[in-house]
């Protein structure tokens, strides 16, 4: 049944990049890094959006679903760059393990 | 084997190998450069989908700006020195675990799940994109708009370096 390029060859490789994403946020302690996981789990949701476009659904719709979410992924990583780096100048770490300091 | 399907898996290699080299490589650097390969392959993919506007979207935004501005994060806050200590891992094991279960539960439905198919022919997106982002899509590509307006003025806000008076 893999001879033929099918859905399900890109709906495997969008929960692979989803599920590495998660490991990614999940394992690592450093916030720059738990940002790129991120982006990997925004990446795996946007291939099956446009594999269902292309295979299921058709006209335009996943296309330019998966176009938005590019647009507020791109929005998110320049906000949270943008915290990260704050936080640095603050307290020179961005271990999230050392960020407790908003609970006082 | 159709040409088709090599390519295929030639950019799912890079985007699953990439993807595999952010959490695992221990240099937060090259987490940056795997990210750019499994973005790389992410964009190949598409092509294939016959998404050709977004293929090229996903190598201008996230390559040229996302990415890019992943790595000057990177260069501003890990010295060099402790950019091995900088990048520790909590606990892989159960990252590793919590990856098989979820890879093994999508995969599963990925391939066995009866998907209703219905497949479209190829054509040009682009100008159907257009024309629906200023027609049938106009309200959420304006309030897009005033979202990107709002995250300049607020990454700016956020990172600007304050300026004492006294």
């Amino acid at each position: 049944m893999m001879a033929h390029l099918s859905l399900s060859h890109f709906l495997v490789v969008g929960g692979l990049l989803f599920c590495f994403g998660l490991m990614t946020v999940l394992t690592r302690r450093n916030a720059v890094a738990m940002l790129m996981g991120i982006e990997l789990i925004l990446n795996g949701a946007n291939v099956n959006l446009v594999a269902f476009n292309h295979y299921v659904a058709g006209g335009l719709s996943g296309q330019v679903f998966a176009l938005f979410v590019i647009v507020l992924a791109a929005a998110e990583a320049a906000v949270g760059l943008a915290i990260i780096l704050a936080i640095y100048q603050m307290i020179r770490s961005i271990d999230t393990a050392n960020i407790a300091s908003m609970k006082q | 084997m159709s040409t088709n399907l090599v390519v295929f898996y030639l950019f799912a290699l890079a985007a699953v190998v990439g993807a595999a080299g952010v959490p695992m490589s221990k240099n937060i650097f090259w987490s940056a450069m795997a990210l750019l390969s499994a973005l790389i392959g992410v964009g190949g993919l598409y092509v294939l989908l016959s998404a050709d506007f977004l293929a090229v979207t996903q190598l201008l935004v996230y390559i040229g700006g996302v990415l890019v501005l992943i790595i000057f994060a990177v260069m501003l806050t890990s010295q060099i020195k402790e950019i091995e200590i900088s990048n520790q891992n909590v606990g892989l094991v159960p990252g590793a675990l919590l990856f098989v279960l979820t890879g093994t539960v999508l995969s599963f439905v990925a391939i066995w799940a009866p998907w209703k198919i219905a497949e479209q022919p190829d054509h040009e997106t682009t100008a159907e994109i257009g024309n629906g982002l200023l027609g049938h899509w106009l309200l959420p590509f304006e309030v897009v708009s005033v979202v990107l307006l709002a995250t300049l003025i607020g990454a700016i806000v956020v990172a600007r370096k304050e300026i004492k008076e006294d």
